[in-house]
């Protein structure tokens, strides 16, 4: 009969041994081999039922449709901008998604966007030769004017944010910065003291650090709670404001 | 051998065949092996292979936009390999650093023997750039890197099939031996057979040899490979999870 190998949340190897037997099925990060299945990347073992996946610890952000992303300008085209989205694929942001003003033709787009401007985009389209097409148009879609940048792993973006947002809104209340997170890992942060935007950087690492690490939240909360300043505002749920929101 | 017989004394040939190995391991036994991962914070995927006095480093860079552009291939993604030997990492004779005829066919044959597991095929136009680099050698440099380079994509989130663990095999005098150090890699009467395979199907992804077997001899030369395979497999494993345990 078919029996499992490993234990469940257990780090595995590519070509390491999941389960043996026909009585389970491959899913995401993992292969059938004769009877066998076998993980075909370093991940995390999640079973579910009779399936059996693989959440990936690391990894360079792959471009996906509806993803709202952090990018910069890198280059100013006929039509828009060339977006860097932190991946092995630059995107296209055309001015008809970048913004409901009229531009006239031959208009000098750099008024608009500067090479180097940071933005929150999301993506609408990824061709099959993973040519990516951005907009602009959306809630929270917006350039971004100051704050500091940050890059993770991308594959961790989901515990950042939390379930429904809880992490990254702990966050904000200790720290009082603004914080936007794109799902290719590059996270935005705005505070008005910079030791409270430090505090927010250090957390956001000590999160991509101890991801798969049970008890994640107590953990984060506690490190917050000590390396609050003594004369750092109490943590205070925070009227949000426009395009403050991270409901990724 | 070389014996003045001219001189007319009577002088008893001692047989000197090869019964102990210089170190005095034995003949199917590798030398010690420690592996590592994640050591090279920028890269997205890093691994150290140490196999006695052989030091590897791999560090894996993507999967990321390729130049020069005309590399690029639509259908998949391009896997590079750049093996280098540091100028001081020999026996004190200093290897001119830069490409070489040597380091370009190893980088060449090092691309072939992990092209096999790797699964490029969502990348199209990318490169994963693979840097192996020796700061000590003592034989077995190949292998090494490819040992490295292996756990390096893993940690990378390389789509994997499976691992690949290299070792050398080959002939002393009339002794089969495996994991040849720089004496035995150098020894007249010798033959060096660098093998990498695939862990789990034992397939061989890369097979050269230098010097003259027998056919009955290089199969023993696999048999001891796949044996010693094994063991490697679990040292890279170890290595891996190892990065994600708790605390670490």
């Amino acid at each position: 009969m078919g029996e499992i190998q490993v234990k469940d949340k257990e780090v595995v190897v590519p070509g390491e041994t999941l389960a043996t037997g026909m009585d389970f099925l491959p899913s995401y990060g993992t292969y059938r081999e004769g009877d066998k299945i076998l993980a075909s990347r370093l991940g995390l073992v999640t079973i579910e039922g009779k399936v059996i996946k693989l959440v990936p610890l690391s990894g360079v952000y792959h471009p996906k449709r509806g993803d709202t992303i952090i990018g910069h300008v890198t280059e100013i085209l006929l039509s828009g901008w060339r977006i860097d989205t932190n991946s092995a694929y630059s995107a296209v942001l055309n001015m008809k998604d970048a913004t409901s003003e009229f531009i006239a033709r031959g208009a000098d787009l750099t008024k608009y966007f500067e090479i180097g401007d940071c933005m929150m985009v999301k993506i609408i389209n990824v061709t099959s030769q993973n040519l990516v097409d951005l907009t602009m148009k959306g809630p929270g879609l917006r350039k971004l004017r100051g704050g500091r940048i940050l890059s993770v792993n991308a594959n961790k973006v989901p515990r950042i944010i939390g379930k429904q947002g809880s992490m990254v809104s702990m966050i904000k209340q200790y720290t009082n910065c603004r914080i936007l997170v794109g799902q290719n890992g590059i996270v935005w942060i705005q505070g008005e003291d910079p030791a409270q935007e430090l505090l927010a950087v250090q957390t956001i690492k000590k999160i991509e650090r101890e991801a798969h690490i049970p008890g994640l939240t107590d953990n984060i909360k506690g490190f917050l709670e000590k390396n609050r300043g003594p004369n750092a505002p109490q943590p205070q749920a925070r009227p949000q404001s426009e395009g403050d929101t991270n409901d990724l | 051998m070389r014996l003045n017989l001219r001189q007319g004394h009577r002088v008893r040939v001692i047989p000197m065949t090869y019964e102990k190995r210089f170190d005095g391991r034995a003949f199917d036994e590798m030398r010690p092996i420690e592996a590592k991962a994640g050591i090279i914070k920028r890269a997205h995927g890093s691994g150290w292979f140490k196999i006695g006095n052989t030091e590897a480093y791999a560090a894996v860079y993507g999967p990321r936009e390729m130049f020069p552009r005309f590399m690029q291939n639509p259908k998949k993604g391009v896997l590079r390999v750049h093996y280098n030997m540091m100028p001081f990492s020999s026996a004190g004779d200093r290897v001119r650093p830069g490409p070489s005829r040597r380091s370009k066919e190893i980088s060449h044959v090092t691309q072939k023997a992990l092209l096999p597991v790797v699964d490029l095929g969502e990348f199209s136009n990318a490169v994963v750039d693979v840097f192996i680099e020796l700061p000590q050698t003592d034989a077995g440099t190949r292998c090494a890197g490819i040992c490295a380079a292996s756990i390096a994509l893993a940690d990378a989130g390389i789509p994997m099939k499976d691992m690949v663990c290299a070792i050398s095999a080959g002939r002393v005098d009339d002794k089969m031996l495996v994991d040849l150090n720089y004496e035995e890699d150098s020894h007249e009467n010798g033959v060096d057979i660098p093998i990498a395979m695939l862990h789990n199907s034992k397939k061989i992804s890369l097979i050269q040899m230098d010097g003259e077997l027998s056919s009955d001899d290089l199969k023993k030369a696999v048999e001891m490979v796949k044996k010693a395979c094994d063991e490697i497999f679990e040292v890279q494993k170890q290595a891996l999870k190892k990065k994600f345990e708790i605390g670490n």
